[in-house]
């Protein structure tokens, strides 16, 4: 069974946004100045191809057999669930290694070094 | 496969594959550890979307598996290196 055109036109214009989408990421990984800003292009790839790319494989196999192929979804589903956890840690990561280092512009510790800890069992009076 | 198409898929692998090689720059001068961690998460996703594109291509079901196995294991990488540099131990 043979797609007609507009399918394949769709598929098309899917595949090159996310081909756009992920030169786009990886070029402003390489050109931005520090971690913090290089932490957001990463997204593009995370979000905008991926979905672009799913989405294409979607349309494509439903076309091809004639029955709605949504497996491809749970890749979106596995990336919009892992990808918070790694970009929050990574930048656990890199505010613990930059206090470590002594850089001067970084935000202060929500918890400083000594504080009493928020949760703690208060003092019978 | 129209022609259409195969040129997308060719354009879009082309892309990809430019988009990894600059990852691949930032993973080798980046300045910190954490740099290269990034560059290699965007380069894991990079190649699950190129298997994804190569099963569009071929209209065959098992790259699709092989990109989830990708995109798993690299979450679980990515999240083992970001613990490592946090804590100094993956698990403690």
């Amino acid at each position: 069974m043979t797609a007609p055109w507009w399918i394949d036109a769709l598929v098309a214009l899917l595949l090159v946004t996310s081909g756009v989408f992920a030169l786009a990421a990886a070029w402003g990984v390489l050109r931005l100045k520090n971690f913090y800003q290089r932490m957001h292009p990463p997204a593009l790839a995370f979000v905008w191809a991926a979905w672009c790319v799913t989405l294409a494989a979607i349309v494509h196999f439903s076309a091809a057999t004639g029955a709605l192929a949504l497996h491809s979804w749970i890749i979106i589903v596995l990336l919009s669930i892992t990808t918070p956890v790694t970009a929050m840690l990574l930048a656990r990561a890199a505010l613990f290694r930059g206090r470590e280092a002594g850089q001067r512009d970084l935000p202060p510790p929500l918890q400083p070094h000594g504080a009493p800890a928020l949760l703690a069992p208060k003092e019978p009076h | 496969m129209s022609p259409l198409l195969s040129l997308a898929v060719t354009f879009t692998l082309c892309a990809y594959g430019l988009a990894m090689l600059l990852a691949l720059a930032r993973l080798l001068r980046g300045p910190s550890a954490q740099d290269r961690v990034l560059a290699l998460d965007l380069i894991n996703i990079l190649g699950m979307l190129l298997a994804l594109v190569l099963g569009i291509r071929y209209s065959s079901d098992t790259y699709f598996e092989a990109a989830l196995l990708i995109a798993l294991f690299g979450f679980v990488g990515t999240a083992a290196m970001a613990k490592f540099l946090l804590r100094g131990e993956v698990i403690e």
